[in-house]
């Protein structure tokens, strides 16, 4: 399939991402039918934000960005029926936000260390760069329901090519887990959209790199399976400083 | 169709609205696909889908007709095209993968009171490995961008973590192929484009004989 320069070609939409990402009128329209998150909202850090988003209610925290409890917060809220428990766009977004600077981050580091050549380290820059335009695009969307969360402080073992390119399986498994995990939690239609045109992105690249460890490139078979919030959390954890 | 919907495609779209209309579509744009060429066909259906979405019920079948279609390439055509090394067992791993799709595509119809389509005929004009890996790239694309492009339209939450579950495979798959052919692991970059039917239509269209 030819790479499309243009997200406005004939008999194409734009995709969801580069409409939420691009367009001002997009995102203010987010905020009023999402909901206007009241207060700041909880600009966590880290391991912070991921409890947040885990046990965040519906609305939004309004505690102030240097304290985050680890119990729901409660405020006023203006969107549509959902069960107290489930999270909000906001925090969906955010969780993913979070993911993206870890995966990100990583990448970064993995270029760095000097273990990869060729084509091989063409793809690791590859898949960074694509985690890059994940966190860009998901920031703008954060910033448009709320407060975006901080960049977190990842820290990853980096000693030799099989141990990364097997941390980075690792990851991007997680990522694909992870948004599926949260595509039904999702209220705005754009923001799925979005969130759907990333998670088959972290599965590609989690195909590519269970390829190169000679492993399936389809671990679950025919159903990938979805992980929850406190499911990722658990893993993610030893990576956040 | 009949000749006059032939003339004024627009009209015949107007006139499927709201019966069964995916289904519908679908199969009267195979069959003016086949006289006309599905391109010239898919513009016009393009509008009437754009705008219903489409019961859940609706996609659930346009997605089940593009899961007979990888089976049966992967299956029949994998076995008939004549394929060696981790192309075989990519394509003998990757058929029983779509042919559970079938299954629980079908099973899900089933149980909501629904009707399956039926599995269609199926012509895939490729001749050799390199052939058929290259129409694997471009089949399993479509599906990832048809799922993603069907699931803001789904209303059943079960329904869409289904499709996730599903659409994720399909890309895990594009990839492994990409691998094998030096295609681009991502074809669309960062973000995977969603697809209307009628852009699906476009690339399976032809397939249907």
């Amino acid at each position: 399939m030819p790479e499309s320069t243009t997200t406005e070609s004939a008999g194409r939409e734009p995709g969801a991402v580069e409409v939420l990402a691009r367009d001002d009128v997009e995102r203010k329209k987010f905020l009023t039918m999402a909901g206007r998150t009241m207060g700041a909202g909880a600009a966590a850090t880290g391991l912070a934000a991921f409890i947040a988003a885990c046990g965040s209610s519906r609305s939004s925290s309004s505690q102030p960005a240097s304290t985050v409890s680890s119990s729901p917060t409660t405020g006023t809220t203006t969107s549509s029926s959902s069960a107290a428990s489930d999270p909000s766009d906001l925090s969906i977004v955010n969780y993913a936000l979070t993911l993206e600077y870890l995966e990100s981050q990583f990448y970064a580091k993995v270029a760095q260390s000097g273990l990869f050549h060729g084509k091989t380290l063409a793809v690791l820059k590859s898949f960074g760069a694509e985690e890059e335009q994940h966190v860009i695009a998901l920031h703008k969307v954060a910033s448009g329901l709320g407060t975006p969360a901080m960049k977190p402080m990842g820290k990853f073992p980096i000693h030799n090519a099989a141990q990364v390119t097997a941390l980075a399986s690792t990851v991007e498994n997680l990522g694909a887990s992870a948004y599926l995990g949260q595509a039904g939690n999702i209220q705005s239609k754009e923001i799925l959209a979005a969130a759907l045109s990333i998670h088959t992105i972290e599965a590609r690249h989690a195909a590519t790199l269970n390829t190169l460890l000679k492993k399936s490139p389809t671990p679950d078979g025919a159903f990938a399976k979805p992980m929850s919030m406190a499911q990722v959390l658990a893993v993610v954890k030893p990576f956040i400083a | 169709m009949n000749s006059s919907d032939m003339a004024s495609p627009e009209l015949g779209a107007v006139e499927v609205h709201g019966i069964n209309r995916a289904s519908f579509i679908l199969r009267g744009a195979v069959a003016a696909g086949a006289v006309y060429g599905a391109t010239a066909v898919a513009p016009y259906v393009s509008n009437a889908l754009a705008q219903s979405g489409g019961s859940d019920l609706d996609i659930l079948n346009f997605a089940l007709t593009l899961e007979y279609l990888e089976t049966d390439f992967y299956n029949v055509k994998g076995t008939s095209v004549g394929l060696s090394g981790e192309a075989k067992g990519l394509a003998q791993s990757f058929g029983d993968e779509e042919a559970d799709h079938v299954a629980a595509l079908t099973k899900a119809i089933t149980a909501a009171g629904g009707k399956p389509v039926a599995k269609p005929k199926f012509v895939f004009p490729v001749t050799n490995q390199a052939s058929f890996l290259k129409l694997a790239y471009v089949l399993e694309n479509t599906g990832v961008g048809a799922y993603n492009g069907a699931g803001p339209s789904i209303t059943n939450k079960e329904y869409l973590a289904a499709a996730g579950s599903i659409v994720q495979v399909e890309a895990r798959h594009a990839a492994a192929i990409a691998l094998l052919t030096g295609d681009p692991i991502t074809p669309n970059g960062a973000f995977d484009k969603p697809l209307s039917e009628s852009q699906v239509l476009a690339k399976a269209g032809p397939l249907i004989e």
